[in-house]
């Protein structure tokens, strides 16, 4: 046995980082940031989140709120995915930002609010870098955009089947304004319908495969908002849930699953890049120059002897591929794992994983491995 | 942290227990598998295999990390449990139950160079 001795002495704190030390949670260095990984049984954090509703504390991950006249031509250049698929107010979309190699330099969500409003939120370990992209790109434009990041907010994911209910349990009158919200759409609430909320959001947004809401306030609020979600039902949840739920739901972390040295196109997110349109953006003419040269696939450990990792080494007849994520999946009772294998190889095909001495027989399927409940799997 | 003061310990968090016929019964410590989180996977040593003292012997993974363990003193791998590979969770459940394998040490009077609960608690609180 060994174990990593923390240091917590310059990490970064989250409004909520008290709350999560009384709770008793084990905390983590995340990205510099100091997390909790779980709060006693990452798998019974996991479970509740499928079955019922659990919380995480995002405070770490940065809102940057965009203004002015040409956010929107601004945008249409930095972003992979198109901008002009953000008609109606409070509608999201999920995109990659790229260097101009093509090389993943974050991915994120933007809301558009109004013409002169929209909302990135980023990832925390990236959010000093993406800050310093965006401003150079807006410098190079001349788009004048005002950028502003976020700090003063805090955030937290409410996931799983109960968990719009528990929201409204507590902030009833957010009800009506939230109700008719259509998966993956956010709505600022605004001060008269709840004071806890101020400028920030309620989002049916989510990292877990399951409904639920993403909640964006004022950070002075965050304890009290913790609190009265928990007296409410909802089961503190820490990272390493969090991790398993994504990677269940077939979704990529940023970091592991790619980086900026890794194509879009090879990590499973040619569908959030629009090289269709006539639109230039930062990275598309590296993209085009580079077709896809691997595909991002879903492998399940069909035999016993351990558990798959990132970093183990993929064999297949078309040559190696990479584990890029790797977990126990607590849904499906097996090992899983996000991988970058060889073009050509279908679903079903029967691959091997060099785990320690062994090469472990795993099947290649379609993602996601569950969502919503359930396992997704054929048999 | 719960460590009995009739077991051994060492550095690595394995426990060790006398046993009257003179072996020695060996798992992984309450720190440890809290440490750990949730155990999915266990792999133990073979039976009749001599194992030296500090040698990777058997493999543990939880959700979060794999891990291994180590023989604490130099013997020969008697019996393994191997029921708890089944369920590996018993370990999360309580610790010092969850034995692991049963050796034959070569030399009894190794036990002295092991941790007492006290002198354990001491590493063990320094991770």
């Amino acid at each position: 046995m060994q174990s990593a001795s923390l240091n917590t002495t310059t990490l970064k704190t989250t409004p909520l980082n008290a709350v999560h030390r009384a709770l008793g949670a084990r905390m983590v260095d995340f990205g510099g940031w100091d997390m909790p990984v779980n709060y006693g049984s990452q798998i019974e954090e996991h479970h509740a989140v499928r079955n019922a509703a659990g919380m995480f504390d995002v405070s770490h991950m940065l809102a940057v709120d965009l203004h002015g006249p040409r956010v929107r031509e601004f945008l249409t250049r930095a972003l992979a995915n198109n901008v002009a698929k953000l008609v109606a107010p409070g509608k999201a979309l999920y995109s990659c930002m790229l260097n101009e190699a093509g090389g993943v330099i974050d991915d994120l969500i933007v809301y558009f609010f109004r013409e002169d409003f929209f909302r990135l939120v980023v990832n925390a370990g990236t959010a000093d870098g993406d800050l310093a992209w965006l401003a150079g790109l807006n410098i190079k434009l001349g788009t004048a955009v005002d950028i502003r990041p976020r700090r003063d907010f805090a955030m937290i994911a409410v996931q799983g089947p109960a968990a719009r209910e528990r929201v409204w349990q507590v902030w009833p009158a957010t009800r009506a304004a939230t109700e008719s919200l259509k998966p993956f759409n956010g709505v600022q609430v605004g001060a008269q319908v709840s004071s806890d909320f101020g400028d920030g959001m309620i989002a049916r947004t989510g990292y877990t495969g399951e409904d639920g809401f993403e909640l964006v306030f004022p950070a002075a609020k965050a304890e009290s908002m913790w609190n009265r979600l928990v007296a409410a039902g909802v089961k503190p949840c820490g990272l390493g849930a969090r991790d398993t739920l994504r990677l269940e739901a077939g979704m990529n972390l940023y970091g592991q699953d790619m980086d900026d040295k890794v194509s879009p196109l090879d990590a499973g997110l040619a569908w959030t890049v629009d090289l269709k349109s006539e639109r230039d953006f930062v990275g598309k003419a590296a993209l085009v120059a580079r077709p896809q040269a691997q595909q991002f696939a879903g492998l399940l450990l069909i035999e016993k002897g351990g558990v798959l990792r990132s970093h183990q080494k993929v064999i297949t007849p078309q040559g190696e591929g990479e584990i890029t994520s790797g977990t126990f999946s607590p849904t499906l009772g097996q090992s899983i794992a996000l991988a970058r294998i060889p073009l050509g190889i279908e679903p079903g095909a029967t691959l091997h994983v060099s785990v320690r001495d062994k090469q472990l027989a795993v099947k290649v399927v379609k993602l996601p491995f569950a969502r919503n409940g359930k396992s997704l799997l054929a048999n | 942290m719960n460590h009995p003061d009739n077991l051994k310990y060492t550095a690595s968090h394995e426990w060790v227990r006398a046993e009257a016929d003179g072996s020695f019964v060996i798992g992984i410590t309450d720190h440890a598998q809290e440490a750990l989180g949730d155990v999915v996977f266990l792999e133990l040593p073979e039976v009749g295999r001599k194992y030296s003292q500090g040698e990777a012997c058997a493999v543990i993974e939880s959700v979060k990390a794999a891990s291994d363990i180590y023989m604490p003193v130099a013997g020969e791998v008697l019996a393994v449990n191997s029921a708890l590979t089944d369920t590996p969770q018993d370990v999360n459940g309580d610790a010092y139950a969850a034995w692991m394998f049963r050796i034959k040490p070569d030399n009894a009077a190794d036990a002295a160079k092991l941790l007492d609960a006290a002198g354990y608690e001491g590493v063990a609180g320094d991770h």
